[in-house]
């Protein structure tokens, strides 16, 4: 949670929030690059028009908004938009920022006064991407989702109107010029599109996204850029060792080993990663505070759409025995096994299109 | 006259032999460590049991199970685990994953994978294509034929009603337990069997029960990538021993994008559409109630192309939610000498997977020269004519309609709720023997 709070925060400093909440639009702004790609601020008029409180909608994410009676086939199309990186094209425009009409029905469960009436929300979509000078492989990444309102309520999805088209591609010009003033005041690069910045080592949002819902300790380190760091770590992994992300992101990871760390056991990882071959090691690591662990460390070749190997991953389990009913119901080299098999997809799959990843 | 393509079966088993000969197995039991009665006594396989969703449009449970914010549901850690497991056991033919692969540039998307591995060492086969149903044959391979290190687990509902795991399960053969084993030829990573009822050694035909599992387990796998299809026999089905296919492709495939158009609402709220501006002309069901309800619109479906002899695949995609259904006739053309020689040096195998825009290459210069036109081409071969596909539809739709609810319902239903309404009994009679698909004898 406490991170949902600093999402903003960081970047666009406290006093953005006020002015954002004083925009009569209804919006939200997620954050893909915290696990689970949460909602990191809700307007005010958005809120009153879903009768949710803010503490209810922050934190979570758009699916909640969505019912039995939503529009499978818009849904798709805003996962679709959100992994490739793209605004959702509001139909025929060609302004960058206009978006595609999301529609699907809203239930108002929280008003009293229609708690069976159906009421029908446009969800336009667009993002901005922002990204940090001074870390090169992280990417930070805000979208804003705007929701129109329309008051008859219809089962099948239609087209936005000139009109809505329209009055969606100004709210999304007064959400950006809010976020993109509050941005230089933190001197943090704002930008609508994505900057090319021809860094080998900065992952798509969406593999960030994808990578989010691994519950588990892991890391993903690039081979091609010198020194092997690490471009991506799990939160389960900040909590694992106690570093923050900005200590490890870019970093090698021997700075896990420490004075007693088997130097044979270390060898045997070099050697697998050479021959590009999966290994699992019983190693002994370091914590940030210096306290040490055993760490059941497993590690594999992760190649992209081209067939090549693009990442090695490497995914930690603490061996302390502690935990008798996990041992008992879930294998840990499974579970391993699991988060290797999530990442292999995610990488193979969100490198195909040209659309999608690095360029 | 008898139809029959030549084609390379795909080796889905390392337990596949070359008719004739022997192939050699090196663990176990009799020695074998198969999936009969000598082995099978002793074998201890993971099983999972399912949670039967009986009201999916209630609690929104599917629904909200397949946002992909959520942390990974139990199933899909399963399958990729396993997996992940055999492919470090070495048990594929080949790393799925050093295959190139790319999105074809143009409106759908077209997703083309370079596959030279998976069609070698294999003489071509003839194969029957002019019958959808033929009888289950004991000495053509099956899948209890294949090894226990390829069965990743069991699959069932669960007795009382949650969902349970059993690393250790002895395998209860009276039971008749539904196997997850592994496609040793895989044309994306996680490809798996779903053979339903595995002892029972059901031919290639669909029924409501075993669609329903197949439903549960996109459903229980509640990621919106991991996808089943289903090929019958004359529509590139090579085992005649009933199964379901499903792997991961994280990326929408070309006709799940494609326009459709509503022809009705049918028992159980489930919605029939019909796919537009699409080179396969197939129908579209969604939703309903219940899995139950959309399980028992489609297998109807099915049940009545299986018994008019046309050939079908199928695709269950959306976790579970939604289903295409794809009447064509490819092998025929290809048996009856009307397919050009261009398409068929591609030796590209339209079944499901293919059809959905998936299209899996086995010459680099096909995958080198892949273009939206080529896929395209391709593609409207396999498709039934408009006048057979109204035809076939007809037929479809008189074997659901007998179920088509009266318009009693709810407030999903708006008036207008039949886009370009189709009043069924403006279609005409269904006349046997009509159908230019189906040569007769």
């Amino acid at each position: 949670m406490e991170s949902i709070n600093q999402s903003l925060d960081k970047f666009y400093s406290p006093h953005a929030r006020q002015s954002l909440d004083e925009l009569s639009e209804h919006f939200t702004i997620t954050d893909p690059s915290i696990s689970g790609h949460p909602i990191v601020f809700a307007s005010h008029a958005f809120l009153k028009m879903t009768g949710f409180t803010r503490d209810e909608v922050v934190g979570r994410t758009g699916a909640m908004f969505q019912g039995p009676a939503t529009c499978r086939r818009k849904v798709m199309e805003i996962r679709e938009a959100v992994r490739e990186e793209r605004e959702v094209p509001l139909h025929g425009s060609s302004r960058v920022c206009s978006s595609v009409a999301h529609e699907f029905v809203f239930r108002c469960c929280r008003k009293e006064v229609c708690s069976e009436s159906l009421a029908e929300l446009t969800r336009v979509s667009s993002a901005n991407q922002v990204l940090e000078h001074d870390v090169s492989v992280k990417l930070s990444t805000t979208l804003a989702e705007l929701h129109l309102l329309e008051l008859e309520s219809e089962e099948e999805p239609r087209e936005a109107s000139g009109d809505e088209r329209r009055s969606a591609a100004t709210a999304m010009d007064n959400i950006f010029s809010v976020l993109t003033h509050y941005s230089e005041l933190t001197g943090k690069l704002v930008c609508r599109k994505r900057c090319s910045i021809p860094d080998v080592g900065l992952l798509s949002s969406s593999l960030i996204i994808s990578l989010g819902r691994i519950k588990q300790s892991f890391v993903l380190t690039n081979p091609h850029l010198p020194d092997m760091p690490i471009v991506y770590a799990s939160d389960t992994f900040m909590k694992l060792t106690g570093y923050a992300r900005d200590e490890v992101l870019g970093h090698n990871c021997r700075f896990l080993g420490g004075r007693d760390t088997d130097a044979s056991t270390l060898h045997l990882i070099k050697e697998s990663i050479k021959t590009e071959q999966p290994c699992t090691v019983r190693i002994l690591n370091y914590r940030k505070d210096k306290s040490s662990f055993w760490n059941l460390l497993h590690i594999s070749p992760v190649r992209d759409a081209s067939g090549k190997v693009a990442y090695f991953v490497g995914v930690q389990i603490e061996d302390d025995y502690k935990n008798e009913d996990f041992r008992r119901c879930w294998r840990p080299d499974m579970k391993q096994l699991s988060v290797v098999g999530v990442v292999k997809v995610a990488v193979r799959s969100l490198s195909m299109s040209a659309g999608s990843s690095k360029t | 006259m008898m139809l029959k393509i030549k084609r390379v079966p795909t080796v889905v088993s390392n337990y596949q032999k070359e008719e004739g000969s022997e192939a050699p197995r090196t663990v176990g039991g009799c020695g074998r460590n198969c999936l009969k009665a000598c082995c099978i006594q002793d074998a201890k396989l993971p099983l999972y049991a399912f949670k039967k969703i009986s009201k999916v449009g209630g609690k929104d449970l599917v629904v909200e199970k397949c946002q992909e914010e959520l942390p990974l549901a139990f199933l899909d850690s399963l399958v990729l685990g396993e997996w992940e497991d055999r492919v470090q056991r070495g048990l594929f033919r080949y790393d799925v994953t050093s295959c190139e692969t790319k999105v074809i540039p143009g409106e759908y998307g077209f997703i083309a994978q370079l596959n030279e591995g998976r069609h070698l060492k294999k003489r071509p086969t003839e194969f029957r294509v002019d019958k959808v149903l033929q009888p289950f044959d004991e000495n053509k391979f099956n899948f209890t034929k294949v090894g226990q290190e390829e069965v990743l687990f069991q699959f069932e509902a669960s007795e009382d009603g949650e969902v349970q795991f059993h690393p250790n399960a002895p395998v209860d053969v009276e039971n008749s337990p539904s196997f997850v084993a592994i496609n040793v030829s895989p044309i994306e990573y996680g490809h798996v069997l779903l053979i339903p009822r595995i002892f029972e050694c059901l031919p290639q035909r669909i029924d409501h029960e075993s669609l329903l599992l197949a439903l549960h387990m996109a459903a229980e796998a509640a990621n919106p990538y991991f996808r089943l299809g289903y090929n019958s026999l004359g529509a590139f089905a090579t085992i005649n021993h009933l199964h379901f296919q499903a792997y991961y492709l994280a990326m929408p495939f070309p006709i799940e994008k494609a326009p459709t158009k509503k022809i009705a609402t049918l028992n159980g709220g489930v919605k029939m559409s019909e796919l537009l501006n699409y080179p396969v002309r197939g129908l579209v069901f969604e939703g309903g109630d219940t899995l139950e309800d959309l399980s028992k619109v489609v297998s109807d479906a099915c049940i009545s192309l299986q018994n008019n002899n046309i050939p079908h695949n199928v695709l269950i995609s959306d976790c579970g939610t939604q289903v295409f259904l794809l009447p064509q006739c490819y092998a025929e053309k290809q048996a009856l000498g009307e397919v050009n020689a261009e398409l068929l040096d591609t030796q590209v195998n339209p079944a499901a997977w293919e059809i959905s825009g998936h299209m899996v290459l086995k010459r680099k210069k096909d995958f080198d020269e892949a273009s939206e036109a080529n896929a395209w081409r391709l593609l409207a071969e396999v498709s039934l004519s408009e006048e057979r596909f109204q035809e076939v539809k007809a037929l479809i739709f008189e074997a659901i309609a007998l179920t088509k609810e009266s318009d009693d319902s709810p407030q999903y239903l708006p008036k207008d709720d039949v886009v370009d309404s189709v009043d069924p009994s403006t279609y005409p009679a269904v006349v046997a023997g009509s159908q230019e698909c189906v040569v007769l004898q």
